[in-house]
């Protein structure tokens, strides 16, 4: 275990040396990334106003919150991509992968991890302008600033454990973008990623419960920005935790047998 | 003494799809697809004893780099018995892994952006090495293939020889027992390649480590290897000393000489390869070198006179084609 966790530091360590190298492109990957969130929340500010103030309980300033948490949930949420397993498996990355004594899984995770921390540096001065331009409101309590701490790094492991799951099928076929693109039209819509899931019809708020995408979108902001019970704050991170067990389960079958199928053909 | 590698029988098959070109050919292969077997390693086998450095020599395509992703654990053979100190490699188990080594000269482990000295950290942490050990070899590493001024530049800025060497610090930290090396100093020049050799034959020395190598580069194999082993088409062609390899294998001797008039006709004598600076080389039938030898000393006044077996390049490139024939 200490192996382990001397490991992981040391693979994060690598990672946030790597970004502050590369600290002016990172900063102008988020910068880029801020034009979606921007588009939404001037479209319901706009739409919110023209309503009298409020769209679905959200006022303006309800928006803004949300969509300024929004930017660092999706820097969050960034994981090692199927395009990625593609690309290690076609260029042949996996094999010297494979020639070490810890997981590639774990790898990414550790490395990700370390992202992170340049990220969430990063972040700050992009959200203080934000904030200065489109006037938040937020009521922060320390329970939700702990559950918000916990729950962005529970939707970037969610999300890890699905997309190396939908990064395996690269292990039989490399064509398939088709599937991707359809999980990513997906995960727009039951993510909260588009809009607050409270404003999308009930149907699909009811589907969203049975599927992980809310838990690494709108459950994370809605900790922070929201008006959730201390209840339904813990039963969010208990569902998070659900869905990272299930979801390492899940991608620890399907390895053993996408590897067997590797070592089978090579790469 | 117990071997350190042992192969047996071992075999890697694959099942690959073909069809003809054209359209039809296309819409045919929608519903019933032609595969064949392509047999990469057809049922060699070998022993390889600790301490060893063997040359696993032969062409493009007759399974070098096959055999040795089987010996690292990266392939399932189709069959046949595989053992690497008594671990299955098939396994990939971390105690394996942590004994053993895979160098290609064309993939890296190392961090593109940063100084090799951190790559050097990080593999501290994937081997677990004690810090004591790590900083001793790190080093002994880095004072053998002189890198002290390089380590602090980021790999980026090294060039492909200045990055091998490091790749080889990073692969050689945990002190593996077992090196499987494949390729390692494709596109270096000369002086580069001779500098990695020597540092895997010091490496070999210092640790009693066993060395399986793929080269195209016969200086590397005749710098390194006592033993080779060749292979063509998936199928073992010989195993031994590589002197008898050249024994066994070369038809031809090398006669080189020195005249007072470089520019008479030899042509009767053998085959003349190269004429320069007043040395003439000859390439003469084997059995026929003493013949020949004794004719040209005494129709000629002869100031030098060498007889050296053929370059196992030659000799090499003599089994592939023989066999190509056969």
């Amino acid at each position: 275990m200490r192996r382990y966790v001397e490991y992981f530091l040391a693979t994060a360590r690598i990672s946030i040396l790597s970004q502050i190298q590369y600290r002016v492109a990172n900063y102008f990957y988020m910068i880029g990334m801020i034009a979606e969130p921007v588009i939404y929340l001037v479209v319901w500010s706009t739409i919110a106003k023209q309503l009298g103030g409020v769209v679905g309980g959200y006022t303006a300033g309800a928006f803004a919150a949300y969509y300024i948490v929004w930017t660092l949930v999706r820097n969050m949420n960034i994981v090692f991509t199927p395009f990625g397993w593609e690309n290690r498996i076609r260029e042949g990355e996996l094999s010297m992968s494979l020639m070490r004594p810890v997981h590639p899984i774990i790898s990414d995770i550790a490395y990700f991890s370390g992202w992170k921390v340049v990220v969430i540096i990063l972040w700050i001065p992009i959200a203080i302008f934000l904030a200065w331009i489109f006037k938040p409101t937020i009521e922060f309590t320390v329970l939700k600033a702990i559950v918000f701490f916990i729950a962005i790094w529970g939707a970037f492991l969610i999300r890890t454990m699905l997309l190396s799951l939908l990064g395996m099928i690269t292990f039989w076929t490399t064509r398939v973008s088709a599937i991707f693109d359809l999980y990513f039209a997906l995960e727009l819509i039951l993510s909260g990623r588009l809009v607050p899931m409270t404003l999308m019809p009930a149907w699909v708020q009811n589907l969203s419960n049975y599927l992980p995408f809310k838990y690494t979108f709108f459950f994370p902001i809605d900790a922070l920005v929201g008006n959730m019970s201390t209840n339904e704050l813990w039963m969010g991170i208990g569902m998070q935790i659900f869905w990272i067990t299930l979801g390492a389960s899940l991608l620890s079958l399907v390895w053993r047998v996408a590897i067997k199928q590797f070592s089978a053909v090579g790469g | 003494m117990s071997s350190v590698i042992t192969i047996s029988k071992l075999a890697k098959h694959y099942q690959v799809p073909e069809r003809e070109g054209g359209l039809k050919a296309a819409v045919t292969s929608l519903f019933k697809r032609k595969y064949r077997t392509v047999k990469a390693v057809d049922g060699i086998s070998f022993n390889i004893e600790p301490g060893e450095v063997v040359g696993f020599l032969g062409p493009n395509g007759a399974g070098k780099t096959t055999t040795l992703k089987m010996l690292s654990g990266l392939l399932h053979p189709t069959s046949g018995e595989v053992s690497v100190m008594g671990y299955e490699p098939r396994h990939r188990s971390h105690d394996y892994l942590r004994q053993i080594t895979l160098v290609m000269g064309n993939r890296n482990q190392l961090t593109w952006d940063l100084p090799a000295l951190d790559s050097f950290d990080l593999q501290r942490a994937i081997y677990g090495i004690p810090v004591d050990q790590f900083k001793r070899t790190r080093d002994e590493f880095i004072e053998l293939l002189e890198l002290k001024d390089l380590v602090n530049k980021p790999v980026r800025n090294l060039s492909l020889g200045e990055r091998m060497k490091m790749e080889f610090v990073v692969a050689l930290l945990h002190r593996p027992k077992v090196l499987f090396l494949d390729e390692p100093t494709i596109g270096l020049d000369v002086t580069m390649q001779r500098r990695i050799r020597t540092f895997v034959a010091e490496y070999n020395r210092r640790y009693n480590a066993t060395v399986l190598l793929t080269s195209h580069y016969m200086a590397d194999v005749e710098a390194l290897c006592k033993r080779v082993i060749v292979i063509h088409h998936g199928r073992l062609l010989f195993d031994g000393d590589l002197s008898t390899l050249v024994r066994q294998f070369s038809s031809y001797k090398t006669l080189s000489l020195t005249l007072p008039n470089p520019e008479v006709d030899l042509v009767k004598y053998g085959e003349v390869i190269s004429r320069e600076d007043g040395r003439v080389t000859l390439r003469v039938p084997k059995a026929q070198t003493s013949q020949v030898t004794a004719r040209l000393l005494s129709d000629f006044q002869v100031d030098d006179l060498t007889v050296e077996d053929a370059p196992v390049d030659d000799v090499i490139d003599q089994v592939f084609s023989q066999k190509e024939e056969a």
